[in-house]
């Protein structure tokens, strides 16, 4: 399969978006072009069955390199395995969703949604890049659209959050270039010159010290754009001022590049020195889940709940990938997976509510239930995933970095462990607080009494990301499946270092 | 019926009604939900009965012995070789006993619904909710693996607090859906370290493994995690302890029984089937499951559960005995209950007669489902019938509501323990495990079980005599869908005491044969005896003395009443402590340390380069000075050097 039509498919959509006449155009061609998306990550994983059940053992299949700037030696090197397929499924859900749910965009609706097809085309690059500076490259494409959705079509002080996200990231990117460019004068291939490709700079070892220098720069950088303590404040004024679709995007894709990152270039290609901070990940990581946690429990618009839970819920993306078991990563993955389609829900449900009650300030909601049962229903489905309700795919996903972290037999992890454990009680003290107060209770302003249900595309957005979430809470062992492949090969190249020392 | 599929379907079949109507119920089912739901739990409750009789008198027995019958296992979430969660099923004594058990309390739930629940709005979400929580029960028991207990845990936790918070528009009803979800939450913390230790030290989740590895003296597992101590405690303290911190958080035992009498403000009927006989005994389901261990590895452990349980149960009968809200008597009433079975649990041995303990704790664990959803049911009909819950607002219902009031009258009598109804069989047993086993539990438990009667013929009292009845232009003693109920359950708070769980249900499967002398027994029925004469001179005809007596008792009384302000301790911790001293300096840290330094950063970014900015003026004298500046600075520097 060609990996390629992936960026394709998206360019292509945004261009006709382009030439679209008309606001309906606009949108059909939007919907039709993440609906192909979607098609086609399922088409993606259909072919990575098939080419596995035929004996396919390779680290990445549907491979493909061609030169793009020989005298730099940057290639355009792309191929995918099943991490990266289901980071690719995560986002054409996201996609597909999100772009239902801005359907009654009338403000610029063309340029709105160029920029979200154009946000997708940014993260399909990331996640199928091999090469480290084309991976660079795509993460730029997916940040740059999301200043200028939160600037334009944004609420409440739209301008400062849009800056200081966009800065902030742009800070993280930094970071990261400067993570990238050490490894890639690191390198030495057979041929005595550098590479920027992953496969390769994999199979070699880089000298201890200069893993060293260089982990903090790449990680850190990542770690920006998944919430990382203390680099997170960017999180919370985002999503409060981005409209429903970017914060779906922001949170369902954007902080999953961040984890995505630091595992499969800071983590893989640095092992050693992934070993040696592996504390300083696993606190900041600890701290994330217990101080967001807390955060939360006394934030009182609903955008920032679901904000400062993102922040203890990435946290267990972080831990999972710090404590270094092969299990923790899974666990790490399989929680990318589950928040993205988590939270990507919630903030569905909040825009739901939002664009109706006009606000979301949860005193002045209330009793939403008796109006609007069907958007009420997703709401607390998604606070139930939140709070890792077995049946949903939080369960699964906490419970497997839980049980992966304990298996990392140093003291001060497990209390870290026991730690990010306990947030689970918090978690719930939040999520109840927010749905009984919006949710159930006497209804608050009676006028909401007349407010309408969900619409239909909002109920097709809504079902699809219930249906991610139900079906990795119900069938966990799918997603395993996938993602222990490429879990095992990330594990080689930490267990060889372990064995080295 | 050997077929694993006939079992599988005694939980699934409630699942496919809750999807059914929880999906469609609104539209189309929204009067038949009732019928469609009773039904399928009609089959399930079949199921049970038949799985029960094949398995005591077919297939379960082996050699003389009761096994555990891994029916069928499937892997579900693998966390690494021989560490997964498995969806599966274990049969064994105690499962088979609660499948009936929760079958068919749910079955007779499901049956009074039909009339309690008629003209709601929201009756099919109704059904749909207690389909979703019959099925998560039926999960649990059957569970062959830790962390499929705790699965099927967590997903009984959240059904219950749904069906609390089912009239979601009174407020008190939503507070106390919450509060019953956190605290059994963070009981289940416990519960969830409790497995992870467990897990690590004997590298299974699976049931039989576990408790082979772990109860087995020779096995290198436990002695590994004995050797292994966290604070003088042995690892497998640690794990047995929190596990049943687990267990005390759901089973409503001291401290964390605040949730319990909340609870109550769900609709009597669900109240009758969790908060009566099947959710709040997982607790004691669990250590009764991981028993083996406990009582051959971690004696001390087991001490933990006897303390715990004795102190619950006459902590409990005291606040009873001052309530005035009749929900809120029984749920105390519960939980003093439940205390019975944990430290008969606690008391135990393993094997032979001195698992007598072990066995009394199950076979009180069957009759007071019965009787006690009897009693909440017949609440419920009360309640049905005046509209309040308050005692003051009841009196002289004897004639209005004979069913209500006979069946009323046979459950107070069984759980006062008076022969030769059921608690009587199931009491004795446990006081004579006590007896021999630990003497300052048996007289806890002698004394609870006088208050136990003075307080159930109180309630039984100011429901059915003390005034004439003020109710007027009432509709009647309800349904027949609600009357049935009251009827069977009565029979069987008569009957299941003859039931022989002796030789059915026992810590090692062997059956127990010693028999209570009648001499043991007069000591404890003639205190019951005591406890309704004393009820019926204060409370048959209203009069004055008990205000005088409860005067009288001053400070202890109001301390009672008031639940020994255990409410308002937690209000402190989590309002001060949590909120005040925790959450709002973390909001406030992020606010305006964290942030700020982020934008402080930025800001001094911003001032620096407005700063350089003024070096790039434009004007060609400002850059012929830098340029001179340079040139000099650069003379004398060389010149230093040089020199």
């Amino acid at each position: 399969m060609n990996l390629t039509l992936l960026l394709l498919f998206p360019l292509f959509t945004a261009f006709a978006i382009l030439f679209a006449k008309g606001l309906k155009q606009v949108r059909v061609i939007a919907l039709i072009g993440s609906i192909f998306q979607l098609l086609l990550a399922g088409k993606l994983l259909m072919a990575y069955y098939q080419i596995k059940a035929q004996g396919n053992q390779s680290q990445m299949v549907f491979e493909y390199i061609q030169n793009w700037y020989a005298p730099l030696h940057l290639q355009y090197h792309i191929g995918v395995d099943g991490i990266s397929i289901a980071m690719i499924l995560l986002t054409a859900f996201v996609v597909v969703a999100g772009i239902l749910v801005s359907w009654k965009t009338e403000q610029l609706s063309k340029e709105f949604f160029f920029l979200l097809i154009l946000l997708s085309l940014g993260a399909y690059g990331f996640f199928i890049s091999l090469d480290l500076f084309t991976l660079f490259f795509f993460l730029e494409v997916a940040v740059i659209p999301k200043f200028l959705l939160i600037g334009i079509w944004g609420s409440g002080k739209k301008d400062n959050s849009a800056m200081k996200l966009a800065l902030m990231l742009m800070g993280g990117s930094a970071l990261i270039l400067v993570g990238i460019l050490g490894i890639y004068f690191n390198t030495h291939t057979e041929a005595g010159i550098h590479t920027f490709d992953l496969l390769l700079i994999a199979k070699m070892n880089i000298a201890l010290p200069i893993q060293k220098i260089f982990f903090p720069f790449a990680f850190i950088g990542f770690g920006v754009f998944t919430a990382i303590f203390p680099f997170h404040t960017w999180v919370p004024d985002g999503h409060a001022s981005a409209p429903t679709a970017a914060s779906m995007f922001l949170a369902g894709i954007s902080m999953k590049l961040g984890g995505y990152g630091c595992l499969r270039v800071a983590t893989f290609l640095m092992p050693d020195a992934a070993h040696a901070y592996s504390w300083i990940i696993i606190l900041l990581a600890t701290i994330a889940i217990i101080y967001g946690a807390f955060a939360t429990m006394m934030q009182t618009d609903l955008k920032y709940i679901n904000a400062y839970s993102s922040i203890s819920h990435c946290g267990f993306v972080l831990l999972g990938i710090g404590m270094l078991t092969k299990t923790s990563i899974m666990g790490a993955v399989m929680q990318m997976v589950s928040h993205g389609l988590m939270t990507a829900l919630f903030f569905a449900a909040i825009g739901m509510i939002y664009s109706r009650t006009h606000t979301r300030m949860v005193a002045q909601l209330g009793g939403l239930l008796k109006a609007m049962p069907f958007i009420s229903s997703v709401f607390v489905i998604a606070g139930l995933c939140s709070l890792g309700l077995p049946g949903f795919s939080g369960f699964a996903a906490e419970m497997t970095v839980f049980m992966g972290s304990w298996q990392n037999p140093d003291k001060w992890f497990r209390l870290a462990t026991i730690l990010a454990c306990a947030s689970i009680v918090v978690t719930a003290v939040y999520i109840l607080r927010a749905a009984g107060q919006t949710i159930m209770g006497p209804m608050v302003n009676k006028e909401h009494e007349l407010l309408t249900d969900a619409s239909w595309n909002e109920k097709f957005a809504a079902i699809l990301l219930i249906v991610g979430i139900v079906v990795v809470g119900i069938a966990p062992f799918w997603l395993i499946d996938l993602i222990q492949p490429g879990t095992e090969i990330i594990m080689s190249k930490l267990g060889a270092v372990a064995l080295v020392k | 019926m050997s077929n694993p599929i006939f079992i599988a379907l005694i939980p699934i079949l409630p699942l496919t009604c809750f999807l059914l109507l929880g999906l469609f119920g609104r539209k189309h089912f929204s009067t038949t939900s009732g019928i469609i739901g009773t039904l399928s739990l009609f089959i399930s409750t079949i199921l049970s009965f038949a799985t029960a009789y094949q398995y005591f008198f077919q297939t379960g027995k082996i050699n003389g012995v009761y096994q555990k019958i891994i029916v069928f296992k499937y892997t579900w979430l693998e966390f690494a070789p021989n560490l997964s969660i498995d969806m599966g099923i274990l049969l064994d004594p105690i499962t088979v006993m609660m499948l009936v058990v929760v079958s068919f309390v749910s079955l007779m739930v499901h049956v009074f619904s039909l009339g309690y629940m008629k003209g709601e709005t929201r009756f099919a979400t109704y059904y749909a909710f207690l389909s979703l929580f019959t099925f998560s029960m039926l999960g649990l028991i059957l569970s062959s693996n830790i962390f499929q207990i705790y699965l099927f845990w967590e997903l009984v936790g959240v059904s219950s607090f749904l069906l609390i918070g089912f009239y979601f528009e009174k407020p008190s009803a939503v507070a106390a859906s919450k509060k019953a979800f956190i605290v059994t939450r963070f009981a289940d913390l416990g519960f969830l370290i409790g497995i992870l230790i467990l897990a690590f030290y004997a590298h299974t989740l699976d049931f039989g493994i576990l408790i082979e590895r772990l109860s087995v003296i020779s096995s290198p597992y436990l002695t590994v995690i004995n050797a292994a101590s966290f604070l003088g405690m042995s690892a497998l303290s640690w794990g047995l302890i929190l596990v049943f911190i687990g267990g005390a958080g759901k089973s409503a035992m001291f401290p964390l029984h605040i949730w319990l009498p909340d609870a109550m403000e769900g609709p009597t009927p669900v109240s009758a089937l969790i908060h009566a006989a099947t959710m709040v005994v997982a607790g004691v389901f669990l250590v009764a499951r991981l028993f083996p261990i406990f009582a051959l590895s971690d004696p001390g452990a087991l001490q933990v559960v006897m303390y715990t349980g004795a102190f619950s149960a006459f902590f409990a009968a005291v606040i009873a005995c001052t309530q005035t809200d009749i929900k809120r008597v029984l749920a105390y009433s519960t939980m003093s209950q439940i205390g019975y079975m944990m430290f008969a649990l606690g008391v135990s041995k393993y094997s032979g007669e001195e698992g007598l303990g072990y066995m009394g704790s199950m076979f009180h664990l069957f009759t007071h489902a019965f009787f006690k959803s009897l009693l909440f049911l017949g609440a419920g009909s009360v309640i049905h019938f005046v509209h309040s819950n308050e005692m003051k607002d009841m009196g002289g219902l004897r004639k209005l509501m004979p069913i209500t009031h006979i069946s009323f009258l046979i459950a107070c009598l069984a759980i006062a323990g008076i022969p030769p109804f059921a608690g009587f069989f199931s009491k004795e047993e446990i006081l004579m495990a006590a007896f021999e086993s630990n003497r300052l539990i048996y007289v806890v438990a002698l004394i609870t079980s006088g208050l136990t009667a003075f307080y159930m013929f109180r309630l039984y009292y100011s429901i059915f005599w003390s005034k004439d009845a003020s109710v007027k232009n009432h509709h009647g003693e309800g349904t027949i869908s609600m009357k049935i109920p009251l009827i069977l359950l009565a029979i069987l708070a008569i009957g299941s005491g003859l039931v022989p769980i002796a030789s059915f249900v026992t810590a090692d499967g062997l059956p127990i044969t010693s028999h209570v002398p009648i001499s043991f027994s007069i000591v404890p029925v003639s205190l019951a005896l005591i406890g309704i004469l004393l009820a019926t001179r204060l409370f048959k005809n209203s009069n004055d003395l008990p205000v005088r007596i409860s005067q009288q008792m001053g400070g202890l009384y109001t301390a009672a009443s008031r639940k020994f302000y255990i409410d308002e301790v937690y209000l402190f911790v989590t309002k001060k402590i949590l909120f005040n001293l925790i959450g709002k300096p973390a909001a406030w840290f992020d606010k305006h340390i964290v942030d700020g330094l982020m934008n402080l950063l930025a800001n001094s970014t911003a001032k620096v380069s407005e700063l350089i900015k003024g070096f790039q003026s434009g004007k060609v004298q400002d850059y012929a000075l830098y340029f001179f500046g340079g040139i000099a600075s650069l003379i004398i520097l060389f010149i230093y050097l040089w020199q």
